[in-house]
C-alpha cells in the first residue's frame, strides 16, 4: 500500500509541475515579444498541458483502483472520488500541490521565462529518460511521449539563454540578472521527494548532469552562476511561496464557483 | 502602355487566372490588397486577445488545450497572412507600426469583452462562423498568396467554429445556470456579429471594385443573410434564441427577416470607442515595446554568428 500511496504521489507531482508550468508559460500567449516565438511558448504551454493531463489521468486511475486506506494528500484531506483529471487538478488546494516552486514563481521579462524553462525541463528531460525503466508502463509510455517534447523545450530554451546571453548589453545584463533571481530554485530540483521511491531513480545522476549541461551553456553565452545562494525549498511537499494560491485562485475558478457541471 | 498592361490584368481577372507578386497589377489593387490582408492578420492577432483572456481560466484540462491550440492558430493565421501581404512589397514591422499608430483597422468584433467562459463558446460559434462566412469566398480571390493562405485559414477555422458550438452545446445540456450563462453571451455577440460584414452594400465604399477585381465575391448584405440563415436553424439545436424580436422566416423570399443593425454602435467601435479598443490596441503595443529589447538581442547574436562563420570559411 506503501507504495502505490508513493507512487501516486509522485505521479502528482510530476503532473502539477506540468500543469502549472504550463499555465505560467500560458500567460504569455498574445503578449510575446515576436509572432513566431508567441506561438512556439504557447506550443511549449500546450505540451504541458497534455502532459499533465497524461499524468493525472494515469494517478485518477490509480486512486479509483485503491481509494480504500489511501490518504493521498500531504493536508490530510481526502480526494473527491472518484478521482478524474479534472478534479485532480481543479479540486485540490495549494497545500496539496506538490510542484515544484521554480515552476510557479512569476514570468518575469522573456530572459526570466526562457532561463526558468531552460533550467527545469534540462532537469525534466533527465528525471524522464529514467523514467522509461519504470515497473508501471503506464509511466514509461508517457516520459517516452514527453521525452520529445522535452528535448524541443530544451533546445529552444536553451537557443535563448545562448541569444540573450551572448546577444546585447542589455540582454547580458537581463540574463544574468534572471539566473540571480532564479538560481536559489533550482536545489529543490534534486531533493528526492519521500515518495519518489521508484527503482530507477537516481537523484544524484540527473545532478550531475544537468550540472555539466548547465555550465557548459551558461560558459558558451558568458553567463556565470551565482557563488552563494540559499536553496529554496518545499514545493514538493506542498510547502509553496504566496505565488501559487493566485494561480489556482484563477485556474480553479470556474470549477469552484459552478461546482458539479460538465464543461 | 499602362492601358494594356491594365487590359491584360483585368483579362486574366475575368478568366479566373490568379494574379502572383511578381505580375504586372494596378498601384490601387495592390494597395486594396495590402490593407485588406493585412487588417485581417491584424485581426487574427488582436483576436488572440479576447480568448486568450479564458486560457488560464479554462474549465477543465480539455477546455485549455483546445483554447491553447485554438490561439494558437490564430496566431498562425496571423503569420501567414502577413506573409501574403508581404509578397506585395511591404514588411511585417510596417504592417506592425500602421496597427499601433491606428491607421490600419481590424475586426471591430475583438473590441468586446469576453465576460464569461461562454464567451468561448459564441465566439466560436458566431465569430468565426462569420469570419468562415467571410472568407470562404476568398479562397477564390485574384491573388495567389492571399487565396492559398485562406484555404488552411478556412480549414482550421471551421474546426475553430465546431469547437464553439460544441462548447455551446454542452452548456445547453448543463446546470441552469450554465444555460443562463450561454444565453446571455449569445445575446451580448449577435449583434456584433452581424456587423462583422460590414456596412450595408449601399453605403459600402471599397466593394464595387473589389468585386471586379474578384478580391470579393459576394457582397456584404448577401453574406450576413446567408450568416442569419444559417444560426436562425443553428440556435435551434441549442434550444436558446437569438436576440432580435424580428427575427421571422419569410416564405416569398426564402430567408430570415431580422431586425435593424445599430449602425451607430458599429461606427462608434470602428472609430475607437468600443468597449475594449484602447486594452486591445495597448496589450499589443506594450508586447511590441517591451519585445524590441528581445528582438535587438536575437539579430545581434544572429549578426555574430554570421560573422563568425564568415570568417571561420
Amino acid at each position: 500500500m506503501a507504495t502505490m500511496k508513493n507512487e501516486i504521489d509522485f505521479l502528482l507531482h510530476l503532473a502539477d509541475n506540468a500543469l502549472i508550468i504550463g499555465h505560467r508559460n500560458s500567460e504569455w500567449c498574445g503578449h510575446g515579444p515576436i509572432l513566431e516565438q508567441d506561438i512556439a511558448i504557447t506550443n511549449i504551454a500546450l505540451d504541458y498541458i497534455g502532459q499533465a493531463r497524461n499524468f493525472y489521468q494515469h494517478a485518477a486511475e490509480l486512486i479509483n483502483q485503491h481509494p480504500i486506506g489511501i490518504d493521498i494528500t500531504q493536508s490530510g484531506k481526502d480526494i473527491v472520488l472518484p478521482a478524474t483529471e479534472d478534479s485532480l487538478a481543479y479540486l485540490r488546494d495549494v497545500r496539496e500541490f506538490k510542484n515544484l516552486l521554480i515552476t510557479e514563481i512569476p514570468n518575469g521579462d522573456w530572459a526570466h521565462t526562457t532561463l526558468r524553462l531552460f533550467l527545469l525541463s534540462e532537469f525534466e528531460l533527465q528525471l524522464f529518460t529514467q523514467l522509461l525503466q519504470h515497473t508501471d508502463a503506464q509511466v514509461a509510455a508517457i516520459a517516452e511521449k514527453s521525452i520529445k517534447e522535452l528535448s524541443y523545450h530544451v533546445k529552444w530554451s536553451q537557443d535563448w539563454v545562448l541569444r540573450l546571453g551572448d546577444g546585447t548589453e542589455e540582454s547580458k545584463q537581463r540574463m544574468q540578472a534572471a539566473i540571480e533571481a532564479i538560481w536559489a530554485y533550482t536545489g529543490e530540483l534534486f531533493i528526492q521527494p519521500e515518495y519518489a521511491t521508484a527503482a530507477c531513480l537516481n537523484y544524484a545522476a540527473i545532478q550531475t548532469a544537468w550540472n555539466k549541461k548547465v555550465t557548459a551553456v551558461f560558459e558558451e553565452a558568458g553567463l556565470h552562476i551565482p557563488s552563494k545562494t540559499f536553496v529554496q525549498k518545499g514545493g514538493a511537499d506542498g510547502m509553496h511561496t504566496e505565488h501559487l494560491g493566485y494561480i489556482l485562485a484563477e485556474m480553479q475558478y470556474l470549477q469552484r464557483a459552478y461546482p458539479n457541471s460538465e464543461w | 502602355m499602362e492601358q494594356a498592361f491594365e487590359q491584360i490584368f483585368q483579362d486574366k481577372i475575368d478568366r479566373e487566372v490568379r494574379i502572383e507578386p511578381k505580375d504586372w497589377m494596378p498601384e490601387k489593387y495592390r494597395q486594396t490588397l495590402i490593407r485588406q490582408i493585412s487588417q485581417h492578420a491584424h485581426s487574427e492577432i488582436i483576436g488572440m486577445l479576447p480568448e486568450g483572456n479564458w486560457i488560464t481560466r479554462a474549465p477543465s484540462l480539455r477546455r485549455k488545450a483546445i483554447l491553447l491550440a485554438k490561439v494558437q492558430d490564430e496566431a498562425g493565421h496571423g503569420l501567414y497572412l502577413y506573409s501574403a501581404a508581404e509578397t506585395l512589397g511591404i514588411s511585417r514591422d510596417q504592417m506592425y507600426d500602421q496597427l499601433h499608430t491606428g491607421k490600419a483597422k481590424y475586426s471591430s468584433i475583438f473590441n468586446y469583452p469576453t465576460l464569461s467562459w461562454a464567451d468561448m463558446g459564441v465566439v466560436g460559434w458566431l465569430v468565426d462562423g462569420a469570419a468562415i462566412m467571410n472568407q470562404v469566398p476568398l479562397c477564390r480571390s485574384s491573388f495567389g498568396p492571399y487565396a492559398r493562405a485562406m484555404v488552411r485559414v478556412c480549414k482550421e477555422e471551421s474546426f475553430h467554429q465546431r469547437q464553439g458550438f460544441e462548447i455551446l452545446y454542452v452548456l445547453s445540456k448543463g446546470t441552469e445556470a450554465q444555460r443562463r450563462m450561454a444565453q446571455d453571451a449569445i445575446n451580448r455577440w449577435w449583434w456584433p456579429s452581424l456587423m462583422m460584414f460590414g456596412p450595408k452594400d449601399d453605403e459600402s465604399p471599397n466593394s464595387i471594385q473589389s468585386m471586379k477585381w474578384k478580391i470579393k465575391r459576394f457582397s456584404n448584405d448577401e453574406l450576413r443573410q446567408k450568416f442569419v440563415d444559417v444560426c436562425a436553424e443553428q440556435v435551434k439545436v441549442l434550444g436558446f434564441t437569438l436576440p432580435d424580436k424580428d427575427l421571422k422566416w419569410n416564405e416569398e423570399r426564402g430567408h430570415y427577416d431580422f431586425g435593424p443593425i445599430n449602425w451607430d454602435e458599429f461606427w462608434q467601435v470602428v472609430q475607437g470607442n468600443g468597449p475594449c479598443n484602447k486594452e486591445r490596441l495597448d496589450a499589443r503595443k506594450k508586447a511590441w515595446e517591451e519585445g524590441a529589447w528581445v528582438r535587438d538581442a536575437a539579430l545581434a547574436y544572429a549578426n555574430k554568428k554570421a560573422k563568425q562563420k564568415q570568417a571561420a570559411a
